[in-house]
């Protein structure tokens, strides 16, 4: 495949950049003018009651301090996903800036201006309107300007619960390890976060007389662009299908659901740690997902029958330099240790056991290992330390702790885990730069995120698992001196699913049964 | 006409004011005067109710003021503080307006009236779009006595007006504050800690010392009689002076043959301290000013017994 060119890349997805870009200030000027409509009285109200100021604030500041993608996790149950939990979460962080602002802003004007006001004879409206809160604007807008830097920043994360914006491509750009596509969400988002720090820092210098000729402009921009964004973002699909943003771009994934299903199901691009509820809550229908996941079992979904086979092999094994098994020699025969222990329904089940049953990675390692006869209670030895990483799901956690455990039992060398590694291209590239020395990668994401090879070549290497392993692991060695130990024995690959439930009265079994419901309707 | 009866304030259980009475009549001006934490400021913001008192009944023309609504009571007072008050974000145009605004005046009378008063106040008309901080601190001090005017409220309550000022500024603007026109049949109350200032401008001074009045009386009064140690020596350092500023050139036309008045454009009511001031500055004049400085120590040789 030959390389493209960001501007060629831009060129050619203009059209998703566009509607990324319209979203992505839809969704933080919205959030940004809730924010105000809901921060400005607060603060004028804790200017007021000073009693209550550090309640507010505190609460406003323990708010701020949840991580956002926590925070969209907390909205999911209550707003459902899409539009709604991304615009309360981007407001909450926008609430403490534009609180504090206010509330200083408001008790910093000169006292004796007040009291001349007073003596005027102003009552209490008159004195917040017209000497209050114009002299405490420019502190005020100062709060709004570093609320609506926050939010460019926080919105990209919008694309995680289906609220679209930069984030589809950053994200999706990370997990497809494509560079183009992450700069070309990742620019644009810079620079509308300077444009709108720069915008406002004129509106602040220019001070209230403009503010008060913008006064109905302001809104009204803000109010079409929210328009602007539930047009780019609304959809009239009687199955609601959300992907990850990995899966949107792959031919694998949705390019290949496309080409080769002829469907298009207008998917929504959604954060794997959210899809499968929202599925089991019958916000999305048809979600993307991965074959072993616990929570197939958990929340009762179906996979789909991939009856055209464009889902390659996904078999799992470590992946490590061969220099790294050379200074490590016990290494190699450890890791190989767990080597065709699995299958599909085991794995599936130690999924679910994290997934769902919420135990922790270390206790599901070390029951599997000692069901096995293969835990030894570690040596505590001090030749060398060997770095595991990991991808941010659980089969990876678990896994993980499992190498950790024979590692540290079989031989002297300690461990050192690195786990929750975004996608794909971060594990390969803290790979690749030694900052771990080994994680567990799945044979077809060698092949098509990794290696990307022509499009006859996967065809043939995909056929069967076997040739897709010996293909992924002598073209690593070829091209990056990387080998791929003996697989684990499940093939985690993609799956479509629906609701147990849902598949069963639409007698949907396979992806062609689904692409024929959609045609006949 | 102002009645302030047995008037209290605490403030943490510490008396600012305690059980004051006083009363300030129509056309007068009245100053309070004291150190600083005397209660002089407490007293005047009790008035229009900036600070409500704990006790005691505050009445303007025989109306209780807790009885209106505090902003009307308000609109009604004029109001000039120590540093202008001016709004920041207003220029002087708007400023100026801010009462009549609130009183719902139309625009024509708001600016007819604010061109009379930039004329009376010696204020150019190009300040008016200009903002506070554009102003000197004279300047200033005018606007907000020009803001203080507009309403033309027949009460005037003054905290420290020209206690920013330069003892020059100080000066010129007291020599027209009361050539003005537009005072002079109004009810004012002056707070200062000046003593100059206060028997310059004050026809009757209420002496205030740690919450309560210690003497109220005119100039002449307070000066020639004081009615304790306190009073006396509140006014110790400054006694010559003040004899020479009190002292009117009616006072002491009985120990004084000449005539002075049409030659030197003096009248009955120019301060022998001002008097002998033009005198001094030209040597023909020196037997005049001799005469007149013999004339005013018999007149207070008259006063001390």
């Amino acid at each position: 495949m030959t390389r493209q060119s960001l501007w060629q890349f831009i060129v050619e997805q203009q059209e998703k950049l566009l509607t990324q870009v319209v979203q992505h200030l839809g969704l933080t000027f919205l959030s940004l003018f809730l924010a105000i409509i809901v921060g400005v009285p607060l603060g004028i109200l804790i200017a007021r009651k000073r009693k209550l100021s550090s309640s507010v604030l505190g609460v406003a500041g323990i708010l701020q301090t949840i991580p956002s993608i926590a925070l969209l996790g907390f909205m999911i149950p209550a707003f459902g996903i899409g539009a709604a939990p991304a615009i309360v979460a981007l407001l909450i962080y926008a609430l403490l800036p534009i609180i504090r602002n206010t509330y200083t802003g408001i008790t910093e004007v000169n006292s004796t201006v007040i009291e001349s006001a007073k003596a005027m004879g102003m009552n209490k409206s008159q004195l917040l309107f017209k000497v209050e809160l114009p002299l405490a604007m420019p502190v005020i807008i100062a709060g709004i300007r570093t609320a609506a830097v926050i939010n460019v920043g926080v919105a990209t994360l919008a694309s995680f619960v289906a609220a679209g914006g930069l984030g589809e491509f950053i994200f999706g750009g990370i997990s497809l390890n494509n560079t183009n596509m992450i700069l070309a969400g990742a620019i644009p988002a810079a620079l509308l976060a300077v444009v709108l720090d720069q915008s406002i820092a004129v509106l602040q210098k220019s001070g209230y007389k403009l503010l008060q000729k913008l006064k109905y402009i302001v809104p009204a921009i803000l109010l079409i662009l929210g328009i602007a964004y539930v047009l780019t973002s609304a959809s009239g699909n009687k199955i609601k299908a959300g992907f990850t943003p990995e899966f949107m771009g792959r031919q694998d994934g949705d390019l290949g659901l496309r080409s080769v299903y002829g469907l298009n199901v207008n998917p929504k691009v959604v954060n794997d740690a959210v899809m499968y509820k929202a599925a089991y809550e019958g916000e999305l229908d048809l979600i993307s997902g991965y074959s072993t996941d616990g929570r197939i079992k958990a929340f009762d979904l179906y996979v789909l029958n991939d009856d055209k086979k464009i889902f390659p092999p996904y078999f799992a094994a470590p992946i490590i330099k061969t220099k790294t098994l050379e200074k490590f020699p016990e290494l190699e025969e450890t890791l190989n240790v767990l080597a065709g222990k699995f299958n599909d329904s085991i794995m599936t089940d130690l999924n679910y056991k994290s997934d769902y049953l919420h135990q922790t990675p270390e206790k599901i390692a070390k029951d599997f290992l000692m069901k096995n006869n293969l835990y030894k209670n570690p040596r505590n030895g001090n030749s060398g330390t060997i770095k595991i990483g990991s991808k941010i799901f659980g089969e990876q956690y678990i896994l993980t702790e499992m190498y950790k455990m024979l590692i540290e039992g079989n031989t002297n060398y300690k461990v050192e885990t690195k786990t929750g590694l975004g996608g794909t291209k971060i594990c390969f590239d803290a790979l690749m730069n030694d900052a771990i020395d080994f994680y567990p990668e799945y044979t077809g994401t060698g092949l098509l995120v990794l290696l990307k090879p022509s499009q006859e070549t996967i065809k043939t290497v995909s056929q069967n698992a076997g040739k897709t392993y010996n293909y992924v692991n002598s073209e690593f060695k070829k091209q990056y001196g990387i080998q791929w130990l003996k697989p684990l024995g499940f093939n985690n690959s993609y799956a479509l699913m629906m609701r147990k439930k849902q598949a069963k009265e639409l007698s949907i079994k396979s992806i062609s049964d689904l692409k024929s419901y959609l045609d006949t309707n | 006409m102002i009645t302030v009866e047995s008037v209290s304030k605490n403030f943490n259980g510490k008396p600012a004011v305690d059980n004051i009475s006083f009363q300030a009549d129509d056309k007068e001006i009245l100053v309070l005067l004291g150190t600083s934490g005397c209660g002089k400021t407490t007293t005047l913001k009790m008035i229009n109710r900036l600070i409500d008192a704990d006790s005691g009944d505050i009445l303007i023309d025989g109306k209780n003021i807790r009885d209106q609504k505090i902003e009307e009571l308000r609109t009604g007072i004029g109001f000039v503080m120590q540093h202008s008050g001016l709004f920041p974000h207003y220029t002087i145009k708007q400023n100026i307006a801010v009462v009549p605004e609130l009183l719902k005046w139309n625009k024509k009378k708001t600016e007819s009236r604010t061109e009379e008063l930039l004329h009376k106040l010696h204020l150019s008309e190009d300040v008016l779009s200009r903002f506070p901080s554009e102003l000197s601190g004279g300047q200033q001090q005018r606007v907000g006595i020009a803001r203080a005017l507009i309403a033309n409220s027949p009460i005037l309550l003054m905290d420290e007006p020209f206690g920013a000022l330069d003892n020059i500024t100080k000066a010129d603007i007291h020599s027209e504050f009361k050539s003005l026109e537009e005072l002079k049949n109004k009810t004012i109350i002056l707070v200062t800690h000046d003593v100059q200032e206060a028997f310059e401008l004050g026809h009757r001074i209420c002496l205030m010392d740690k919450g309560k009045i210690i003497q109220t009386g005119t100039p002449k009064e307070m000066l020639y009689h004081p009615e304790n140690d306190f009073v006396e020596d509140f006014f110790a350092e400054n006694r010559l002076l003040l004899g020479y500023k009190v002292a009117t050139l009616k006072d002491i036309n009985d120990f004084n043959s000449e005539n002075l008045f049409d030659e030197f454009n003096f009248t009955e009511n120019t301060s022998v301290w001002n008097a002998l001031q033009k005198l001094s500055s030209d040597h023909k004049n020196t037997a005049h000013y001799e005469n007149l400085i013999r004339a005013f120590n018999d007149y207070r040789k008259l006063q001390i017994v």
